[in-house]
């Protein structure tokens, strides 16, 4: 479906997502026309989903990153659904992921300071239902973090 | 650290959906004038708080169908330099996040692969060959969400 064109747009793209796509045709060697119709294209079909600014917690004044990986009781029907839900309303949990592995659900967990955390994690997630199990991961430094894909 | 309105919140959340909009059509949303909402969006870049852009591609559109965290653990601390393994895993085309961490693990992975089999091979031939590493778990990534997070509240 991609061919070599669409990929070098690509990797050019991802290695800087400000790039308009008439500095997109410079470095790729492509002309500007054939850039903006093949982005257009890669749009529609879904593949180019978007472009957004990447926010800096820490520079909100969010020091405290922390991981926590969860294990659901499972005996429970509805422990997947009604843990989710109850999860998304935490407004400082920013990301959910799901997993097939050890444990079943992880959560990215933002906080001003270590006695904010300790406020959020007795309040708020300690209190969220249908969890076996808790393992925290304290976050210390982000050594990559550019999220690209290998085309 | 600087100061935030309720505007800026709002700003902050707009562009993190989208940050190909105009300083003009941002600014038609927030009730500011064009220059207005472009000096708030140089104020939040200069504080570090707007820290670039992120193009967002469908890794399954692409052909990348598994994504898997790694949980890794150093062998022996000490002997290794951490630097040494940072630089090799960071190279490695398929890791996409590297992410030092206290706790179970030393460092945490997130790993694109076409499929299961390519992911053994990655698996095989680039991490565990890595200086340093030692033992591994891996959790396949079965669903996402990213949460915009405690703005304007």
């Amino acid at each position: 479906m991609l061919d070599d064109m669409d990929r070098r747009i690509l990797r050019h793209w991802q290695a800087d997502a400000g790039l308009s796509p008439g500095e997109l045709a410079e470095r790729t060697g492509i002309s500007a026309g054939k850039v903006a119709r093949r982005i257009v294209r890669m749009q529609e079909a879904g593949i180019v989903e978007g472009v957004g600014a990447v926010v800096d917690w820490a520079a909100l004044g969010y020091a405290v990153e922390v991981s926590l990986r969860i294990t659901l009781d499972k005996t429970q029907g509805n422990a997947f659904d009604a843990f989710l839900e109850a999860a998304r309303k935490v407004a400082e949990v920013i990301e959910i992921q799901t997993f097939l592995g050890r444990v079943d659900v992880r959560l990215s967990i933002i906080a001003r300071d270590m006695s904010h955390y300790q406020a959020i994690y007795r309040g708020d997630i300690l209190t969220l239902p249908h969890i076996a199990d808790i393992e925290a991961l304290m976050h210390v430094a982000r050594i990559k973090s550019d999220e690209a894909l290998p085309l | 650290m600087i100061s935030l309105d309720a505007i800026d919140h709002k700003l902050i959340r707009s562009l993190a959906r989208d940050a190909t909009q105009s300083a003009g059509a941002l600014g038609r949303h927030l009730g500011l004038s064009q220059p207005a909402t472009w000096r708030r969006i140089k104020r939040l870049e200069e504080a570090g708080i707007l820290r670039g852009k992120r193009l967002r591609l469908n890794r399954e559109a692409l052909g990348f169908g598994v994504t898997v965290f790694l949980g890794v653990k150093l062998a022996t601390k000490g002997s290794v330099s951490l630097e040494d393994f940072e630089r090799a895993v960071s190279a490695i085309p398929e890791v996409q996040t590297v992410e030092h961490v206290l706790g179970l693990y030393d460092y945490r992975l997130r790993v694109v692969a076409r499929d299961l089999a390519d992911f053994e091979r990655v698996l095989r031939r680039r991490i565990m060959t890595l200086p340093g590493a030692g033992a591994v778990e891996a959790n396949v990534l079965l669903s996402e969400e990213r949460l915009p997070g405690p703005l304007g509240l």
